[in-house]
């Protein structure tokens, strides 16, 4: 079985994701022990809390996470854990992430209500995203979050998919064995399930 | 295309979902989980569970109910009722919600709402404001911001301890501040129209939409599917939380939804 862990920040709902995770054939664990995630197959950042308190959380397995991925871990980030493998956010600040996309997390623009909370559909770049398998151009999905990746010009062959909330952004990014959603799939009912389980077949490919 | 959500809402009491009227006269609605399930399917885009007696009663909320619902849901979830501080959030963000509707506390202790805000993010952290009209003779000086409705003028009085305890408190301009100490949402309700299935107060949500910047919830009042399509579209409101035409069988989600489509109305169908 595929050993996923989710990555532990203390803050926010962990169990919905856990629960997709293991709904797709994963086993999955809750931690941010470091000798758990070296043995593990996966590792999902996961979309809760606000950026300065996640980064916190985040800062004493930064190296952890970067070794893990520079090793050709695979990981998954949603929604904030998407936020936190860019460059820095101006969220509460300025905050420096993981730098492993290249690009600035920023506010969305102030014509539209924010947080943008809701079910919104995505306009898929690259049909070949091995996490996008199956899913149809214009699917809706679950977003719920105030910032967005603002990619650097070097990073935009990594964009998979993009959605329109006042601004075009990026909505799914990979590069190498690295995914990013901003959209939460452990809540985006059957859609965001299917998501789920193509990264575990991505795993085990 | 962001989608217009529609929330059935589970007034929870002791494990089991009651509908009242007006908060009172409470019926047996069914099981939480099995009626969450159903919404589910049916095609919901969030629920919200709000344990009704919390507050009045001083108890905590059902983190068992709270995991159940969890385990069984693959759409994101709100849990609201007797939320008082930083730790109660934490323990139902860990049991599986997403969202916590904070209400009596939050007006009893503002801070709460930016605490709990910088912590969690403001997108976990609904305020839910539970209002009722206060009808004035006119447009008289008073502090409060008085509103031309189809019955006259008024302003709307802000009710705490689920709605059996006004504060004298200008709602709209709480609204307001709720949003500036980082309410990512707020789930406005109304007594004058809760389970009267006469529509939503359009008044409120117009005056609502006009002034603060993030998503409105309307909830109370949803009789037939045209008072549902008025609040999202004459209200402005973002989303729209009903209970009884749900828990009664007299529409279904989709029916809703599909109403709402054929009207110009974007949802996930």
């Amino acid at each position: 079985m595929v050993k996923v862990v989710v990555f532990d920040y203390a803050v926010g709902n962990l169990r919905s994701i856990k629960n997709g995770l293991e709904r797709v054939g994963a086993e999955v664990s809750i931690t941010s022990e470091a000798a758990e995630i070296e043995k593990a197959d996966a590792v999902v950042l996961p979309g809760v809390g606000a950026f300065p308190e996640a980064v916190k959380r985040l800062a004493s397995e930064a190296d952890l996470i970067k070794g893990f991925i520079a090793d050709g871990g695979v990981l998954l980030g949603i929604c904030l854990g998407m936020q936190l493998l860019f460059t820095a956010s101006t969220e509460g600040g300025l905050y420096k992430g993981l730098d492993y996309f290249k690009g600035l997390i920023v506010k969305l623009p102030s014509n539209v209500k924010i947080p943008h909370i809701g079910w919104n559909t995505i306009k898929i770049k690259d049909y070949d995203c091995p996490i996008l398998k199956g899913v149809s151009d214009g699917s809706f999905l679950y977003f719920v979050h105030s910032y967005y990746a603002k990619m650097a010009d070097a990073e935009v062959d990594s964009v998979d998919a993009e959605t329109f909330y006042g601004t075009t952004f990026p909505s799914v990014v990979s590069k190498g064995s690295v995914f990013a959603t901003q959209f939460h799939p452990e809540k985006s009912g059957e859609v965001g399930l299917r998501i789920l389980k193509n990264f575990i077949e991505y795993i085990r490919r | 295309m962001l989608a217009k959500r529609i929330i059935p809402c589970l007034d929870v009491m002791q494990g089991r979902v009651v509908k009242g009227v007006g908060f009172k006269e409470l019926k047996d609605a069914g099981d939480p989980v099995e009626l969450a399930v159903k919404y589910c399917e049916q095609g919901a885009d969030e629920l919200v569970f709000l344990d009704i007696t919390a507050s009045y009663e001083r108890r905590g909320t059902l983190i068992p109910l709270v995991e159940r619902v969890a385990d069984v849901l693959y759409i994101p979830f709100t849990v609201g009722g007797g939320i008082r501080s930083i730790e109660d959030i934490r323990r139902i963000l860990s049991a599986g919600a997403d969202k916590v509707s904070i209400n009596t506390a939050a007006v009893q202790n503002p801070n709460l709402i930016r605490e709990a805000s910088e912590v969690f993010g403001s997108q976990c952290i609904v305020v839910s404001i539970d209002v009722k009209r206060v009808y004035v003779d006119e447009q008289q000086s008073i502090d409060k911001t008085v509103v031309e409705t189809e019955n006259g003028y008024c302003w709307w009085d802000v009710y705490i301890y689920g709605g059996r305890q006004p504060t004298n408190m200008d709602a709209l301009k709480w609204a307001e501040r709720a949003v500036k100490l980082g309410a990512g949402e707020l789930l406005v309700s109304s007594l004058d129209f809760d389970g009267t299935k006469q529509g939503y107060d359009l008044n409120l949500l117009k005056e609502l939409s006009r002034r603060v910047s993030v998503p409105i919830i309307a909830s109370s009042g949803a009789g037939d599917l045209d008072h549902i399509l008025k609040a999202l579209t004459i209200g402005e409101a973002d989303a729209a939380l009903a209970a009884s035409i749900f828990h009664y069988g007299k529409y279904t989600v989709r029916e809703v939804k599909q109403y709402l489509a054929q009207h110009g109305v974007p949802v996930r169908l």
